[in-house]
């Protein structure tokens, strides 16, 4: 009967801790010495040593507290044993030494996202980095959210924390002035992070955090620069993606299309609130991709209010979307809805003219590629295309969903081959 | 933290400093730029330096010297001057940046100073 006394406990609360605050964590020890890869360092150690510790003493009151001030330790250690290649050794330490205040700690995360997007940084590399430093997500998963090599991806990253520790950068939110200039990366990091917990949210856990921390962080940037409509914009498309989270699996738990979602389910008080923030940009008069893609959802949210969805609107919107922020969803989402709106021959020839490397590996470009080339009378390449989606799909009821549909499919294929 | 200001000039530039209907202006940019950052006491040192014709580059190859005349490479920004400066941060080296003259014209490289080992 001497079972070690909590190790699961200790796991469990390791593993809570690291996936809701890791970001955050990184970003008040980062803000100390401005070395984010020392950071992330220390703070692993303090995961580890969690382990042990709250194993045999118990979970402290405040998990955080006792992993920052266990990662400070760390880090102060390092910088003793002359480990942290820096000036002003002394002043590091001094630092270091301040009080850490009783777990009530201030927010960090959004002054590390403006940091990551200063202009002395890689461009190239200040979303990955914000995903990675601010979000945790891991290198792998940010390769393949930016269509890239993960060995690449891995580097950029590790040059542009050399660069922030090493270049001098200002740890400090920057004036309004230089805060809109750098507002399109911390965005663009905002919506990658809430893609990615999307598109885990099966997965138990983490991937609703993400998704929760990227709409609480959009609400941050909102009240810092409220006269932006961007941000707002940002806000109302993910508020109207939120707003359908029950309606994306039936009782059986299998995938349901937008298309066919029972809007019963959706999330009335989140589509009122995203139609507000949606108009309240657009007061400013300024185009913008994330109103753009907002208005998309907000015309999709129209549908059962007006009984049909508006492919005039839609067809619209993509047009803007790619005229002024072109970019493979957008293209993908026009030629849906140009061949929904009976333009099928024209969207698929605009599907295959897509540069064939980038969208080899994209899911959603064979997904639509099917729904296109059966609309075109065309049921081979749409069988084709989804069985290459389904290869591509790692959401196990996406993939269940995508079967059941080649399933219908393959009659009609072989009886044409 | 210390920058050295690495401060680029074009050809034109360093015409500038001898032409007599040019030259009032040009040293007079400087000199309120340099007054401006020792008013605010972040110079630690600093200097101009003579243009690209009075350079000379040396390279020792095999034990024996080889002497050039010209800089070190042909291109259309040279190094004219530097200063090293005491400031917070690059955000406020990069605000000092902004007023050298030579900013307008050609480029100023922003550097952190090596920190001595520990």
């Amino acid at each position: 009967m001497t079972a070690p006394p909590g190790i699961d406990d200790a796991a469990r609360a390791a593993e809570q801790a690291a996936r809701a605050s890791y970001g955050k964590l990184v970003a008040i020890l980062a803000m100390r010495d401005r070395d984010i890869a020392a950071a992330e360092d220390a703070l692993g150690e303090a995961f580890l040593s969690a382990l042990t510790a709250w194993s045999s003493r118990g979970v402290p009151a405040n998990p955080e507290a006792w992993l920052v001030t266990a990662a400070r330790n760390r880090l102060k250690n390092a910088a003793r044993a002359g480990r942290v290649r820096h000036a002003g050794q002394a002043e590091i330490e001094r630092r270091l030494t301040l009080p850490a205040d009783d777990g009530a700690f201030p927010d960090q995360r959004l002054r590390l996202l403006f940091v990551c997007a200063h202009p002395a940084i890689d461009p190239a590399a200040r979303t990955p980095l914000m995903l990675q430093t601010v979000l945790g997500l891991d290198a792998g998963r940010i390769a393949r959210a930016f269509l890239a090599e993960p060995a690449a991806m891995a580097q950029r990253l590790v040059r542009a924390k050399a660069r922030i520790r090493d270049a001098g950068l200002r740890f400090e939110l920057p004036d309004i002035d230089d805060m809109a200039g750098r507002l399109d990366a911390v965005l663009d990091a905002i919506y990658a992070a809430f893609g990615q917990g999307w598109d885990g949210l099966d997965d138990q856990g983490g991937a609703d955090a993400l998704t929760g921390e990227a709409i609480w962080l959009a609400r941050l940037v909102v009240s810092l620069l409220p006269a932006e409509p961007e941000p707002r914009g940002l806000l109302a498309l993910m508020l109207h993606c939120d707003a359908r989270r029950a309606a994306r699996r039936d009782a059986g738990g299998r995938f349901v299309p937008l298309d066919r979602q029972d809007a019963r389910l959706w999330d009335r008080d989140r589509i009122v609130e995203a139609e507000g923030l949606l108009a309240a940009a657009a007061m400013a008069g300024r185009f913008g991709r994330f109103q753009c893609e907002a208005a998309i959802q907000s015309v999709h949210a129209q549908r059962p209010i007006t009984g049909r969805l508006n492919l005039e609107a839609l067809r619209m919107l993509y047009d803007l979307l790619v005229a002024h922020a072109d970019g493979i969803g957008a293209r993908i989402g026009r030629a849906v809805v140009m061949a929904d709106a009976g333009d099928a021959a024209a969207a698929l020839a605009e599907l295959d003219g897509m540069a064939g490397e980038r969208v080899a590996k994209h899911q959603p470009w064979w997904v639509a590629r099917s729904h296109v080339a059966l609309l075109a009378g065309r049921p081979l390449v749409a069988a084709a295309s989804l069985a290459k989606a389904i290869d591509l799909t790692n959401d196990i009821a996406v993939r269940h969903h995508l079967a059941e549909r080649l399933a219908s499919l393959r009659p009609v294929g072989t009886a044409r081959s | 933290m210390q920058f050295m200001l690495i401060l680029n000039e074009t050809a034109e530039d360093f015409a500038r400093r001898a032409d007599p209907a040019l030259a009032g202006d040009y040293w007079g940019g400087w000199n309120a730029f340099i007054g401006a950052m020792a008013q605010a006491g972040v110079i630690v040192k600093g200097d101009g330096l003579q243009g690209p014709h009075a350079a000379t580059t040396l390279r020792v190859r095999d034990g024996r010297r080889q002497v050039e005349d010209g800089p070190f490479a042909d291109s259309k920004e040279q190094l004219g001057g530097y200063f090293v400066i005491e400031v917070p941060d690059l955000d406020a080296a990069l605000d000092w940046a902004a007023r050298a003259p030579s900013a307008a014209t050609a480029s100023v490289e922003i550097r952190p100073i090596l920190p001595m080992p520990a």
